[in-house]
């Protein structure tokens, strides 16, 4: 690692790696630094995302793909199912993901493109200098060394405490993260081709629970909950374990995850002097689905290229590195996350009853393009005792 | 003050998140607390696994 860069990245998942690589590519000098002592593990993650996006940032790989999914079901507080197929899903099919091998992946070629990688090699602290980020202080096997670089990248994921130290509230609130656990599970009955979703208050309160096929007789078995639902003999891992104890009791455990997902608004600016902040430490995680694989993968990206113009121009001020936050909120996933984030507070207030209602009439309907707003639009003719409720929702997707 | 057991927990980073005072650092595979820490208790409720708790510093 060199005493100075043009672009320092901390954290080296998805979204510092997509930073790095194209960083490296625009021909800046890059540094990337991962605390942990490898990329990619341990995992806390449950690996979905759609194919479609994750083709705009990596030709995907068998390697680091563990499933291809056909359809989604969806299971209601009382246990009618609900089949999204892919036909009707679109872009919303997509892959489960073998993270440690994928996040590799994308370290690898940004240490091809050119970038430093450095792990087991933890930023303690921000260097400020005239109110601005200069670079940050590392600690690497107990050794502490500053480097300078011209822009920061904060890819350091949920806990996102770089962005904390140069003055950053990035606290998430108790309601807003998703206290998450989840196994990975072998020898289990389950449909290799179908991602599966139970919702309700008894099973999941204020978040569900999910079956994410990883290849035959195997899956992601997790959970997400509410920080404010969760307490002690009520945690996630308790709601997890009732679960597979009923549904999966021969079922053989090989990793256990664990992890913490903010369904929050992002934070309210994203950009500071010498510094951008992406992915799961911007809080650019998708409310609703509390995907972040891509969105990550996409802020980091527009960083890399917001820093690189900046750079170029000689000044990283906040005012010169601002337009990469307004370009990712103008963007497909700013305005998905700006409407998710209202569904989300819309489906969390709903009781189970009129959760059973909307999924028993959904699951009745036979679309042939799906869309959310067609969904919307179908059940409130179906359903005159829940107009209010979907006329709430339908006024959230216009 | 925060005790934190090491044996449950996962060091997953999740208590880092929410912790108001920024007093939680997860290094690696271990979860250290700072001195910032005002025994809120808010970590230990979204804890996915129940590995912190809030004691009394006479217990301790």
């Amino acid at each position: 690692m060199k005493a100075k860069y043009d672009v320092l990245v901390i954290g080296a998942g998805p979204g510092g790696s997509l930073a790095a690589r194209t960083a490296a590519e625009l021909g800046l000098s890059v540094g990337m630094v991962e605390k942990r002592p490898a990329v990619g593990a341990p995992v806390r993650c449950a690996e979905g995302i759609g194919k479609e996006g994750l083709a705009e940032f990596v030709k995907p790989d068998p390697c680091w793909i563990s499933a291809d999914l056909r359809r989604a079901e969806i299971i209601a507080p009382d246990g009618t199912s609900m089949m999204l197929e892919s036909e009707m899903a679109g872009s919303k099919v997509g892959y489960i993901l073998d993270r440690k091998v994928f996040d590799r992946e994308l370290a690898w070629q940004a240490a091809e493109a050119g970038a430093d990688v450095m792990v087991k090699t933890r930023a303690t602290a921000p260097i400020l200098e005239d109110g601005r980020v200069r670079g940050a202080v590392l600690s690497s096997c107990g050794e502490t060394r500053n480097v300078e670089a011209d822009v920061v990248i904060a890819a350091d994921g949920v806990e996102s405490k770089f962005s904390r130290w140069c003055g950053i509230d990035t606290t998430i609130p108790v309601r807003e993260i998703m206290t998450s656990a989840q196994y990975l599970m072998t020898d289990i009955d389950i449909d290799p081709y179908t991602t599966v979703f139970l919702l309700g208050n008894e099973v999941a309160p204020e978040g569900y629970l999910w079956i994410f096929p990883k290849g035959d007789r195997t899956a992601n078995v997790g959970i997400g909950i509410s920080g404010k639902k969760s307490g002690p003999g009520h945690r996630a891992r308790d709601y997890l374990d009732r679960f597979v104890a009923s549904r999966f009791p021969n079922g053989k455990t090989i990793e256990h995850i664990v992890g913490g997902v903010s369904v929050c608004k992002p934070l309210p600016c994203t950009a500071a002097g010498g510094l951008v902040i992406v992915g799961d430490a911007a809080r650019v995680v998708d409310p609703l689905t509390g995907g972040g694989i891509y969105n990550a993968m996409f802020t980091g990206r527009l960083a890399a290229k917001t820093a690189a113009d900046a750079i170029s121009c000689g000044d990283c001020s906040k005012e010169a590195l601002m337009p990469y936050d307004s370009a990712w909120r103008e963007s497909p996933i700013g305005k998905t996350i700006a409407r998710n984030w209202h569904i989300k507070e819309y489906l969390i207030r709903l009781p189970d009853e009129k959760l059973n209602d909307i999924i028993h009439s959904a699951a009745s309907l036979n679309m042939k393009e799906f869309s959310t707003l067609n969904l919307v639009r179908e059940l409130m003719k179906r359903n005159p005792k829940l107009v209010v409720e979907l006329a709430a929702l339908r006024a959230l997707l216009l | 003050m925060l005790q934190v057991h090491r044996d449950i927990c996962g060091y997953c980073g999740c208590c880092v998140s929410v912790c108001p005072e920024g007093a939680l650092e997860l290094i690696d595979a271990y979860l250290a607390v700072e001195d910032g820490c005002t025994g809120c208790g808010i970590c230990a409720k979204v804890c996915p696994l129940g590995a912190l708790e809030v004691v009394d510093e006479g217990k301790v």
